[in-house]
């Protein structure tokens, strides 16, 4: 298991460390040249060439990015070209508001999901997997960022059950925090507790045909107990993979929510600095997204091996 | 696994039984008559829309549906919304069809390679892992900010990042189907690797390629209008469903309804693609599916 940790450990930083040249070089194919982008349209020659100099860009490629690496593995990711703080402020004060979104989201996805899908297996058959299928069909198929849109129009500004935009730190105010965020929660998790939904449906109809469950129930066990103890278990497994596989789709969802409901998340931070080709911003909040889905995705591996004994032998997800 | 298919390469699509399970299948069937209706509507855009779809009519903004001339009402320019909505389904439909082409031009010949030569597989195989480093619509996101804005380039970025779930899926297939009878038949043959790869594999791959290009076009769509809606898809005054729900972000509060028929569309595009993916899996595998 030491082993198997410390092989997809040096996995990761490989695949960061290329991750982190492909946005190098993609920050680089951005059309348009941030020394004239800050020096103005009419700035002569002279200008543009020394804001060149000070930001480094007259530097062969290689030497940028290795001391870009450099940097970026301090903390330190340069100033915006726009408004000249640094890079790692702005970083510092949308990354919490994006991982709380998506860390309420996951919760609600899964707790929902997996509620929605011990319903559908339960219930094989009767009324009640129509009603949770139906929700994931619909979660599934209904663009969310519609649903949002029109979340804002009729729950926050026309029954006013929920604030339609803005930003309250759950830190400061937990109540009001939690508050601000539940709407923007809720639309960005329905597609994953869709997702979530499906699998745990699936495992546990797996899982209750099984032959230990029938000898467990044979044995005196009750139908509640069989599927708590044994088949929530299983799906458990089933569960966190798709967290990890997710995870991803979260973050851009992320993007999207935040622009919907004015949240001053890396969403917003990443859309802004794209708009305005404000490419040290640009590489920071790609980079920073891209490290934390390849973080998540070696915690989801690892994780496997504590839930599921087998995966320590095979070494292997399935 | 049958003497027939050992001597003969079986062509999966061709079976009537598969036709036979997915008219049985009532979710598909439901999937089917919603792709066919969305497909009409925007292959033949330009003959159902009153008017083209970027017209404006200073004079009637705003326009309730139901009124006369302007079925399903106009918006703050006073353009058609069902103009818009049936152009903005022809956009959404060309966006997918081309992402899923650049996903399986580029994604089944590498992941026939992959699974057939292991060091072709060690280099791709990298390479896949990369792209799906990055969350597929920031891949897409930061394409079209390379790339720039419109139809095409939309359709390249989200085509592009799918290419690496593409490559997985054929690769698997190339695996398993290596080492099937019908294969290890033909090699005994001397029937070279492109011979093997293009007539034994790939017929057999179609199936899992299929399906997951019904995966690929819903994805597509929705993601061309987020990108839209962002400001980093089609442009406006262009037709685009996301363009269409961005803009009546704006003036929601005046009138709902050209916000809420673009979300309708691309809602039915998805759910169509959906149900008769999922009714077209079930029906190619044996094993899945009741």
């Amino acid at each position: 298991m030491v082993r198997y940790t410390f092989h997809r450990l040096w996995q990761s930083a490989l695949t960061l460390v290329l991750a982190s040249i492909v946005v190098f070089i993609g920050v680089r194919l951005l059309p348009g040249d941030p020394a004239t982008a800050m020096a103005g349209e009419e700035a002569d020659p002279e200008t543009v060439a020394a804001i060149s100099a000070k930001l480094g860009l007259d530097e062969p490629i290689p030497v940028q990015y290795l001391t870009f690496l450099g940097n970026a593995l301090r903390g330190d990711f340069g100033e915006s070209v726009r408004t000249g703080t640094p890079v790692d402020e702005m970083v510092g004060a949308t990354l919490p508001v994006t991982v709380q979104l998506a860390v309420y989201a996951m919760l609600i996805a899964v707790l929902a999901g997996m509620a929605f899908g011990v319903v559908a297996a339960v219930f094989r058959g009767r009324w009640p997997e129509w009603v949770a299928n139906g929700f994931s069909l619909f979660a599934l198929s209904v663009p969310t960022f519609w649903l949002g849109i029109l979340a804002v129009l009729y729950l926050a500004v026309q029954l006013g059950w929920f604030p339609a935009s803005g930003y309250v730190s759950p830190f400061s105010e937990p109540l009001r925090g939690l508050y601000y965020l539940t709407l923007p929660a809720v639309i960005l998790g329905m597609t994953h507790a869709a997702v979530v939904q499906r699998q745990t449906r699936a495992s546990m109809v797996d899982t209750l045909a099984a032959d230990f469950v029938r000898t467990a129930r044979a044995k005196g066990l009750s139908r509640g107990a069989v599927v708590f103890r044994y088949g929530l278990r299983n799906s458990l497994i089933v569960v966190t993979t798709i967290v990890g596989l997710q995870l991803g789709g979260l973050i851009a969802g992320a993007v999207v929510t935040e622009r919907i409901f004015g949240l001053p998340g890396i969403g917003k931070l990443t859309l802004d600095s794209v708009f305005t080709r404000d490419y040290p911003v640009i590489q920071a909040v790609v980079l920073v997204i891209t490290a934390a889905y390849i973080v998540i995705n070696l915690l989801v591996d690892v994780l496997y091996t504590v839930i599921d004994p087998r995966m320590r032998v095979s070494g292997r997800a399935r | 696994m049958t003497t027939a298919e050992i001597t003969a390469t079986p062509a999966p699509l061709v079976r009537g039984r598969t036709l036979r399970r997915l008219r049985r299948n009532p979710l598909g069937v439901v999937g089917g008559v919603l792709l066919l209706i969305v497909v009409v509507a925007g292959a033949f855009a330009p003959l159902l829309a009153p008017y083209p779809p970027t017209e404006v009519h200073f004079a009637t903004p705003f326009q309730q549906p139901a009124t006369v001339g302007f079925a399903l009402g106009t918006d703050d320019l006073g353009r058609d919304v069902l103009s818009r909505v049936l152009y903005g389904i022809q956009a959404s439909l060309e966006v997918g069809l081309l992402a899923v082409l650049v996903a399986v031009v580029v994604g089944v010949p590498l992941g026939l390679l992959a699974g057939y030569w292991r060091w072709v597989d060690a280099v791709v195989s990298r390479l896949a892992d990369l792209m799906l480093a990055f969350p597929a619509l920031v891949l897409a996101v930061g394409l079209a900010a390379i790339n720039g804005g419109g139809l095409a380039n939309a359709a390249v970025a989200l085509g592009v990042a799918q290419i690496p779930t593409m490559i997985r899926v054929v690769r698997a297939e190339t695996l398993r189907l290596k080492e099937s009878e019908f294969v290890l038949a033909a090699h005994t043959m001397h029937a070279g690797p492109s011979r093997i790869l293009g007539q034994h594999i790939l017929p057999n791959a179609l199936s899992a390629i299929i399906v997951q290009a019904t995966v690929i076009m819903p994805t597509a769509v929705l993601g061309e209008a987020i990108l839209s809606f962002l400001g980093l898809g089609i442009q406006p005054p262009n037709p685009s469903l996301g363009i269409m729900l961005s803009d009546a972000q704006q003036y929601l509060f005046r009138t709902p309804w050209p916000g809420i028929f673009p979300g309708v569309a691309l809602g039915l595009i998805c759910l169509g693609f959906n149900l008769f993916g999922d009714a077209l899996r079930d029906a190619l595998d044996p094993r899945s599916g009741s």
